[in-house]
């Protein structure tokens, strides 16, 4: 069984792994194919670093990567304080099975919804472009609001409400209560509901492609793009770079992680004595 | 007490609103635009249209269980030896079949295209040893591997996931009561992982059967899945009743796995979320 295992798992490691050398491999190639390899040229990387469009993309990602994630954390968070505090039961399954709905429908099937919202309405106002911007920042606040209030009200149930009550009883107002009491405790799952939105806003392509409006191309959208023609090595130097951005950051957060715990072990002593 | 159940509503009324908005109302809109034509009159045609696309569902069904029951064969093992292994080992190989999922799906799909082209890699190996080309992409199987790659991840997290947390005092106990290695996977380590095993299945098979893109590079005409269905219909019509109605069906088909699989999971097995 051993044995079997550890083979499973290398097989498994070098199947994940293959697409990722190719790739690497073929974003140094001198020739213009992605399929034979004619030598090593670092002229790929030069294209891409040279080109407005993919400089313009990755700026679009950011910004709206960013945007979204903000609106959905503040949201999401103020969502999930009120879901916390919701006394009606009947309330608060709907809420949570609605909350369900974006993480559970396909991706399609909510972007084409979606889509069909935004040009509906378009109709109806009359507008000559039913899609922009600002579609493709709703859509992706929308998917983004379940991972932040799934990482925000665990931690909410964990502090439960006794520290709130005790710190009105002491004088606070409910305000003061919750930022010098609730938030400090819930501020981990703000980060990490905030995090999982932003990276899933930057990978998103699905819903990205049924929503957005003609002027505004981000990363995925770009790439979807450039495969459906001949494709050049320069998509796979620009997969290299992002792949690396990843590689390093996860390297990081790890070691952060190792040091934290490393922390923690020595105060748990602590606290034991 | 009236006071803080204002405070809640206050609170509530900003998400309940976007959420009715852009989540129910769209859901609306796609039954809507389902069961009406170009007009807006009611109409079952486009309904009855699926019919037509009766091969294209039975396809997408079919690959997207294939690939599931290969991820689940696959991964079952793996997960095992990866609960078996030191903490620090389990950290970084965790992170190892993470890392791919940072890749966008396209980039991830496409890279598959060197490795199976008909002057890709495969062939240009076997052409070395004198066999081939042999048609790699295009087929069925190409589809089919574009899918397991893309979510394996998905099968092996929750499954390890859940195997990490078996008490090994059960196994102790299974092996003194007198069980080989064989029953004790099949009589504690299955059943207990049952959970994990049915939010894999999940979590795999809802992407795969909805899956665009996948089956339209590496597959041919004849591998078309609902999804690209889907998203041509869109791409020639913003305001496609057909598409909406395919778009209905494969939400009807999500929701009826779901509910099979919620079955399986039976009362306390509720599916893990990763």
């Amino acid at each position: 069984m051993k044995v079997f295992g550890r083979i499973c798992t290398i097989l498994m490691f070098v199947f994940l792994y293959a697409p990722m050398a190719v790739m690497i491999v073929f974003s140094f190639n001198s020739g213009r194919s992605t399929f034979v390899f004619e030598g090593f040229s670092t002229r790929w990387y030069e294209t891409l670093f040279q080109s407005s469009q993919t400089m313009t993309a990755l700026k679009n990602t950011l910004i709206l990567a960013i945007i979204s994630a903000l609106i959905a954390t503040l949201l999401g968070t103020v969502a999930a304080v009120g879901i916390y505090h919701m006394r009606s039961k009947w309330l608060k399954s709907a809420v949570m099975t609605t909350t369900n709905i974006p993480m559970m429908n396909p991706d399609v099937v909510t972007g084409v919804s979606l889509m069909l919202l935004f040009v509906f309405i378009g109709r109806l106002i009359g507008a000559s472009e039913s899609l922009s911007f600002y579609t493709l920042l709703i859509a992706h606040i929308t998917f983004n609001l379940p991972y932040v209030i799934l990482n925000v009200l665990p931690k909410l149930r964990q502090v439960g409400n006794t520290l709130s009550e005790a710190a009105q009883d002491l004088g606070c107002t409910p305000v003061q209560s919750f930022f010098k009491v609730i938030f400090p405790n819930i501020s981990s799952g703000i980060v990490s509901g905030f995090l999982m939105a932003f990276t899933l806003s930057l990978d998103d392509f699905v819903i990205s492609y049924f929503t957005n409006g003609t002027g505004f191309q981000t990363l995925p959208l770009l790439i979807y793009s450039k495969t459906k023609k001949s494709v050049k090595p320069d998509i796979y130097a620009l997969s290299t770079v992002i792949f690396i951005a990843v590689l390093l950051l996860l390297i990081l957060v790890n070691i952060v992680q190792a040091k934290s715990e490393n922390k923690k072990a020595p105060q748990k002593e602590r606290n034991m004595i | 007490m009236k006071h803080s159940s204002l405070g809640t509503k206050i609170l509530n009324a900003p998400y309940i609103l976007w959420s009715v908005l852009f989540i129910i109302v769209p859901l609306v809109i796609v039954v809507y635009f389902a069961f009406t034509d170009q007009n807006g009159a009611w109409t079952l045609a486009n309904i009855a249209e699926i019919k037509d696309y009766g091969e294209i569902l039975l396809r997408s069904i079919g690959y997207a269980v294939v690939a599931t029951l290969i991820t689940l064969v696959t991964s079952y093992p793996v997960a095992y030896f990866m609960s078996k292994a030191k903490a620090r080992t389990q950290a970084i190989m965790m992170m190892l079949i993470m890392l791919p999922m940072w890749m966008n799906l396209l980039i991830r799909t496409y890279s598959w295209t060197t490795i199976l082209e008909k002057n890709g890699i495969i062939n240009t190996l076997l052409g070395y040893l004198g066999i081939g080309p042999l048609p790699l992409i295009g087929t069925s199987g190409a589809v089919i591997l574009g899918m397991i790659y893309n979510y394996i991840p998905y099968m092996i997290l929750p499954i390890y996931t859940i195997m990490v947390k078996i008490d090994p005092a059960l196994l102790e106990a299974a092996s003194d009561l007198g069980s080989n290695g064989f029953d004790r996977l099949k009589r504690v380590i299955f059943p207990l992982s049952l959970p994990g095993v049915v939010s894999g299945i999940t979590m795999v098979f809802v992407p795969s059967v909805s899956t665009f893109y996948i089956a339209d590079k590496l597959g041919s005409t004849k591998t078309l899945m609902i999804g690209d269905m889907i998203q041509k219909k869109f791409d020639i019509n913003l305001y496609s009743n057909t598409g909406a109605a395919l778009s209905f069906v494969l939400m009807l088909i999500i929701l009826i796995s779901l509910a099979v699989m919620h079955k399986f999971a039976g009362e306390d097995g509720e599916a893990i979320i990763v």
